[in-house]
């Protein structure tokens, strides 16, 4: 019973902690873009001026993270005449459901000891969590889809069709790139894979999954940006051809949770690349004891710290890996549609298999994995 | 799996199975049945069948269900209106049905098909015992599978693209050709 | 605590007699495919079920293999029905009568 509290309150933490970081990419959408593209970007709603008055420069957080959704949750909420209306209403969340519960397999940190139990910092220790993340990638196809058909406009119906296809083209090469990690580790559990990214080799380089699989790390980085439809694959809502895809006829609080599906996605795609490739909670050279320095040195650290540091060392590589994602989007422009399925089909999928190949042979010839 | 959970999964997944048999609209019953499938998910991996249940919701409901999707859109089935009529096909249909479910439920439910449960084997469900016994015993079978597949997307392929431009031409001029040798 | 094998037979027998319900009373041929996919998943809970509770991995196996053939069947019936659609413009089965006597 104590296991199930537990695990249920890291479960919200694990969702709110998305959330949050949803609202980072928002905030990094007006004002880091901005910075990006040498220009001011959303400064127009503040509460003192204060800000002005002292010279300061104009960071935008009440305009982005206050006014921002004040105004998308006051807006007016139809739907379109013709429309289904079930459907209307209840695709947004169907979108939004798989991202929410993907977050609660992702492990956070090591395991943490409040008196006399400890306690795993990751809210559902699945052992199969691997193949959980596909399934819930597959079921967040269907919130895009039934969005853009039941809009009753074939502009919006355009863009679903667009997206689904999309999705599932990526689909397939994200499941390659995860199998072909899955063989390296020899393990489908999130958290024994992270464990095993502990450890230095020639003494002084972490042990990361990116030193083992820079290919997989790049076809999972672009079958997720495409999974989570951000540019350069925002075809879907291609804001100059379609003003907004599936997303059209959406507005208020329904557009506020597309909106929120996408940047939560894309902040999950980003934590799973810190899982596989950048040793998720693993602080480098950190130890349950404490640091143990290449030069070897040894600093103590009680174990409380240790988890501590952990988690944080998580959160700042969710946000750096966030950051260079953002930073993709504002720089590159959006692929054709018959540029993206040909990358999807033609180029990833024999890359992937390539890959699995190549890492089966070698996991075999190395005698067992990692 | 507590027993609760059971009755929860049991109601959902017989109220969507009746959805999908009873809406109009097409797309209401294939999400009817997407419910279906991802509740029956979930008694398989109430059931300690761990991959298989996560496979169902990933190639059944993630991967087939879309494929149904696209049929959908691409037909543009719209909802049926106004009576459908076959009243003497449903009556029967359903006083059949209703004996079939009669005699299943009195051959299913007795306690007579109590099995000696002797406990799991560690490792049951998981992806080492899965692939054990897929490799070992059943390899020939895995590999006639994979032809299977290979053929049904050929097929599927070849059933349902348009003819090509010199097709048509082709196919017309066979028919001129038999109509004069016919007419001769 | 593991769930009574009788209500997992019951409840996929009662999934079975639904899918058949379907097959029968519906003329739409889209819903009846569906009826037959609801009646394959009711046999792959009674494999499940029976499997697990016989110990052995053979009911996952044949589940395994029955997913898989159903994906095929699905892919190639879908082409049928597309190909019978294009050519008579209905996916209502009482206007599919060419073969009839």
């Amino acid at each position: 019973m104590a296991e199930l509290i537990v695990g249920a309150i890291e479960a919200v933490l694990m969702i709110f902690i998305g959330l949050n970081l949803a609202v980072f990419l928002l905030y990094f959408e007006r004002k880091g873009s901005a910075l990006i593209q040498d220009r001011v970007g959303a400064n127009r709603a503040s509460i003192t001026g204060l800000g002005r008055k002292l010279g300061l420069p104009n960071l935008g957080i009440i305009n982005t993270l206050v006014a921002d959704p004040i105004k998308l949750f006051t807006k007016e909420d139809f739907v379109p005449a013709g429309a289904d209306h079930f459907l209307h209403t209840l695709a947004p969340f169907i979108a939004l459901f798989p991202v929410m519960i993907t977050f609660v397999v992702i492990p956070f940190g090591d395991t943490i000891t409040f008196g006399g139990r400890t306690f795993g910092l990751q809210a559902a220790p699945l052992s199969a969590a691997a193949l959980y993340l596909l399934a819930t990638i597959g079921i967040g196809v269907y919130g895009v889809s039934l969005g853009g058909w039941a809009s009753n406009n074939r502009w919006a119906l355009l863009g679903g069709i667009r997206a689904t296809a999309q999705m599932i083209s990526y689909e397939i090469a994200m499941g390659l790139a995860i199998i072909a990690i899955v063989i390296t580790y020899g393990s489908l559990d999130l958290q024994a894979m992270v464990r095993m990214q502990g450890g230095v080799w020639f003494g002084w380089l972490p042990r990361w999954g990116i030193f083992v699989q820079p290919l997989a790390f790049i076809l999972l980085l672009t079958a997720g940006i495409a999974e989570s439809k951000r540019v350069p694959f925002d075809l879907p809502e291609g804001e100059s051809e379609l003003i907004l895809g599936y997303m059209l006829e959406y507005s208020g609080g329904k557009q506020a949770a597309f909106m929120l599906t996408d940047l939560a996605e894309q902040a999950l795609v980003a934590m799973l690349l810190v899982t596989f490739f950048f040793g998720g909670w693993q602080v480098p050279w950190l130890y349950r004891d404490g640091f143990h320095l290449p030069g070897g040195a040894i600093v103590a650290l009680a174990p409380l710290l240790v988890s501590i540091a952990g988690v944080v060392a998580f959160l700042i590589k969710v946000v750096i890996l966030c950051s260079f994602m953002g930073l993709i989007r504002w720089t590159l422009p959006r692929f054709r549609y018959d540029q993206l399925m040909k990358l999807g089909w033609k180029i990833l999928v024999p890359l992937g298999l390539a890959n699995i190949l190549i890492t089966a042979f070698v996991v075999v010839v190395a005698g067992g994995a990692h | 799996m507590p027993i609760a959970l059971f009755w929860f999964l049991a109601a959902v997944s017989l109220i969507s199975a009746f959805g999908v048999v009873l809406q109009r609209n097409p797309l209401h019953c294939l999400l009817a049945l997407i419910v279906t499938l991802l509740a029956i998910a979930v008694l398989f991996i109430g059931e300690d069948a761990t991959v298989v249940g996560f496979l169902q919701a990933i190639v059944y409901a993630g991967a087939i269900m879309v494929l149904f999707l696209f049929v959908i859109w691409l037909l543009n089935l719209r909802a049926e209106m106004g009576p459908t009529g076959h009243l003497g096909l449903k009556l029967f249909g359903t006083i059949a049905v209703a004996a079939m479910f009669a005699e299943l439920m009195a051959f299913l439910l007795p306690p007579h098909l109590q099995i000696k449960f002797a406990g799991h084997a560690a490792g049951y469900g998981s992806i080492d015992s899965l692939s054990q016994t897929l490799f070992s015993e059943y390899l020939v079978a895995f590999e006639v599978t994979s032809v299977l597949l290979l053929v049904a997307v050929i097929g599927a392929v070849a059933l349902a693209r348009r003819s090509t431009a010199s097709e048509i031409q082709e196919h017309a001029a066979d028919n001129a050709r038999k109509e004069r040798s016919a007419a001769q | 605590m593991m769930v009574p094998l009788p209500y997992l037979m019951a409840l996929s027998g009662a999934i079975f007699a639904i899918g058949v319900l379907g097959f029968l009373t519906r003329r739409n041929i889209l819903v009846m495919f569906m009826s037959v996919e609801l009646m394959l998943n009711a046999v792959n809970l009674a494999f499940i079920a029976l499997g697990s509770r016989l110990g052995t991995m053979d009911g996952q196996v044949i589940v395994f293999f029955v997913m898989t053939v159903a994906a095929a069947e699905a892919a190639v019936g879908l082409a049928i029905i597309i190909s019978i659609f294009r050519g008579r413009e209905t996916v209502h089965a009482d206007d599919l009568t060419l073969l009839r006597w």
